[in-house]
């Protein structure tokens, strides 16, 4: 599994030059890499190209795959890439427990089963008990680790995270960050960091790309 | 994606194809075209008749007096009374049931009020003595004043409700600063600064109570004088008179009526001009004071209202459960249920047909809406709906629906329950469509693509995230396509061929007939209904999702 960037580039709509100079990477499973830059420079454009979440009228060359696989032609839903955004967007009309239970894979068959994967994620997120609360009353903190537990339950084949620790406070930040990151490498997946905090790149402790 | 193109050629076609379809019969009918009954003479006769029908200047009088008056009257009311609503939106809580009860229901109260028997007259009646009604003609008044009245009160509080929505797009807070820090009191800041600003956001709406004000028809018929009645209701007379000839003359007003409103309209955007430099010129003259006088008639005219509207909604509810009330009497003499007892006598089926005919049209509207709006999620790219929403409403309705019924009947779709259903979309659609296009396209994109991320395809997207989050929306739009279906007069009047009637076409024939207290009773019912639907809307998403706080607080506006 690993995450293949070639000579990519993205063009804003109606604009005639590329946002960043063709960029290429190669991040091998259970490897998290940083891309930094400052705000406005297309960092977030970047993700939306892997994640498949580009607005209409960006134009894109170069070539993503993983495991072999050519991403940029497959809708978001095929691309098995879970994405970490700034803020948690747990679905609000969901308890906690069901926002997980929407993540998880259709492959783990069975209520029995599927329930005590929801318990055990929210074991490990230090949210035991917490499956019938109301998204809406969680902490800061509470919110960011549902968000990573409903996406590693959908088991995705890569990660990005687009600057998901900026919203928090800067006490709450560092444990956050660590908890995202060891249950990433966890996985054995590759991840693609976006951030303009060094903190965060360094704590990734993979590559480090300038945008 | 084909789908989603299929979708909205189908909408567009099912929609904009019976208004053109009917506008091409109505215009042909106008020239003497019309194999139906028998025309086939193309030529002018139809015009050279009309003009010859007795009163058709005065009607013609009446319709830009009452189109243009209750138009500008309430559109100078509402913006001064704007800046009060904006600083308590909660009043607009208030004026909701307004917005819901039916035209010809507060029609219908209104002259319960103010008519020569009425209850103002019946209260004045001991202080001053009165034995008989006064020898005064307050509803149907040769001027029109009184539809004037009865279509204010339906105005104004729509456009309070579209301006306080459109301030939200202009800095009112920090402007009114800046201004008042210049030394400009605060009605200065509104009448110089933010009304120039607010008025292109609000100009459709404003276009289409002209268009409405001009062409009404229900209101018309029970508010408004009958010798000769306002074009409008000439040329209803004409289509259904006995001899079908007339439908030819009738045609022909009804596309003066089309070409009125088309003319009113473009008329009132040069006033909007001239207006506008007039204005500049008042603004760099930089008069601080004079907005006084403003907040008078704001006041007084409010106040007016409200007693109106609350009056008009009370003596509706007295009346349908008086037995005896003669005319001096302040209050009935005697009370009954008997004709809230007995639903077999009419009230119970019309009132079923209208619930009927209002489900499936809110049902098929929110539906077209949902699949509309999907849609361009899918396409990835936003329809401009001012066209598909502004031809209902702007185009008048007795202009085109009696063709419609002509082409329905050529392609097979006989009157009765369908044809009005269909007749009925084409107005309950926009709205429904209008209601929900706001929420659904302020829907965080993040949660779609978290879930898109999470590997929920387009249907479960839609089915698991977009839907159950605005199903307070959803309502809402729902509700007010009801509402609106439950309002409709002429196209149920035209497409059910007196196969269908409710609670709307059988209280304005009420209206005129000896018996108050039946009218009231269907008034009252065809006020309720809306505001039912509207409870529902209320009460079921805060019972369904009364744990999910983050619904409450964001989505609710």
């Amino acid at each position: 599994m690993t995450l293949i960037l070639q000579d990519v580039t993205v063009t804003a709509p109606g604009a005639s030059a590329p946002l960043f100079a063709p960029l290429s990477l190669t991040v091998p499973p259970g490897v998290v890499a940083a891309v930094m830059g400052p705000s406005g420079v297309g960092k977030s454009t970047l993700l939306d190209l892997i994640g498949g979440h580009l607005g209409r009228g960006f134009r894109a060359t170069g070539r993503v795959t993983l495991d072999g696989r050519d991403l940029l032609p497959l809708p978001a839903e095929a691309r098995r890439v879970g994405v970490l955004f700034q803020d948690a967007h747990l679905f609000p009309h969901l308890s906690v427990g069901d926002n997980l239970a929407f993540g998880l894979s259709a492959q783990v068959r069975g209520r029995t089963a599927r329930r005590a994967a929801v318990e055990q994620a929210l074991d490990r997120a230090g949210l035991s008990g917490m499956a019938r609360r109301d998204p809406a009353t969680l902490s800061g903190g509470q919110r960011a680790r549902a968000a990573l537990m409903r996406t590693l339950l959908a088991r995705p084949r890569a990660i990005l995270l687009d600057e998901p620790f900026s919203r928090l406070d800067a006490a709450l930040r560092a444990e956050i960050r660590a908890f995202v990151l060891d249950h990433i490498r966890a996985e054995a997946i590759p991840a693609l960091l976006v951030t303009h905090d060094p903190e965060d790149a360094r704590a990734a402790a993979g590559p480090i790309v300038p945008l | 994606m084909i789908g989603a193109r299929v979708i909205r050629g189908l909408v567009v076609l099912g929609i904009g194809g019976p208004i053109l379809a009917g506008l091409a019969v109505t215009l042909a009918a106008a020239f003497g075209w019309l194999p139906a009954i028998g025309a086939r003479e193309p030529g002018l006769d139809p015009w050279r008749q009309a003009m010859a029908l007795p009163g058709v200047a005065t009607s013609l009088r009446l319709t830009l007096v009452t189109g243009f008056g209750a138009a500008a009257a309430s559109l100078a009311l509402a913006l001064a009374l704007g800046l009060w609503t904006a600083r308590h939106p909660g009043v607009l809580r208030w004026l909701s049931p307004l917005l819901a009860v039916p035209h010809a229901a507060l029609a219908i109260g209104l002259a319960f009020l103010i008519a020569p028997s009425g209850w103002i007259a019946r209260g004045l009646s001991g202080p001053l003595g009165w034995t008989q009604p006064p020898d005064l003609a307050t509803v149907g008044d040769p001027w029109g004043f009184a539809l004037i009245l009865g279509l204010m009160m339906k105005e104004v509080p729509f456009l309070l409700l579209v301006i306080v929505a459109a301030l939200s797009r202009v800095p009112v807070a920090a402007q009114m600063a800046a201004g008042r820090a210049l030394g400009y009191g605060a009605g200065a800041v509104w009448a110089k600064v933010i009304v120039p600003q607010l008025y292109p956001l609000i100009r459709l709406p404003v276009f289409v109570v002209l268009a409405f004000s001009m062409s009404v028809v229900d209101m018309a018929l029970i508010l408004g004088p009958s010798h000769p009645p306002t074009l409008a209701v000439a040329i209803l007379r004409g289509f259904s008179a006995p001899d079908p000839a007339m439908i030819l003359p009738a045609s022909a007003l009804a596309m003066l009526q089309a070409g009125i409103v088309a003319g009113g309209v473009a008329s009132w955007w040069l006033a909007e001009r001239a207006l506008a430099v007039a204005g500049r010129l008042w603004l760099r003259r930089g008069g601080r004071g004079g907005a006084g006088p403003v907040w008078a008639i704001a006041a007084v005219g409010g106040g007016t209202g409200l007693v109106l509207a609350v009056g008009s909604l009370s003596v509706l509810a007295i009346w349908s459960l008086a037995w005896r009330w003669r005319f001096p009497q302040a209050l009935p003499e005697s009370w009954s249920l008997r004709i809230w007892a007995a639903p077999g006598q009419g009230w119970g089926g019309d009132a079923l047909v209208t619930l009927g005919l209002g489900l499936v049209a809110a049902a098929l509207a929110l539906a077209l809406a949902i699949a509309w709006l999907e849609a361009e999620d899918r396409l990835g790219r936003r329809t401009p709906l001012a066209a598909l929403v502004a031809l209902p409403l702007l185009v008048p309705q007795i202009a085109f629906l009696h063709g419609v019924n002509v082409a329905f009947l050529r392609a097979g779709l006989p009157p009765g329950f369908a044809a009005v259903v269909w007749a009925h979309l084409l107005f309950v659609f926009p709205y429904v469509l209008l209601a929900l296009a706001g929420p659904w396209r302020a829907l965080d994109a993040g949660l779609i693509r978290s879930a898109a991320s999470l590997g929920a395809g387009p249907a479960r997207r839609l089915a698991g995230v977009k839907l159950p989050i605005l199903l307070r929306p959803i309502l809402t739009a729902a509700a007010i396509g009801f509402a609106v279906s439950v309002a409709q007069y002429l196209p149920t009047l035209f497409l059910g061929g007196g196969r269908v009637v409710t609670l709307t076409t059988e209280a304005v024939a009420l209206s005129s007939a000896s018996d108050r207290r039946v009218a009231a009773v269907y008034a009252v019912l065809q006020g309720a209904l809306p505001l039912l639907a509207f409870g529902a809307a209320i009460t079921l998403p805060a019972l369904v999702q009364r744990n999910r706080a983050g619904l409450t607080g964001g989505l609710i506006r």
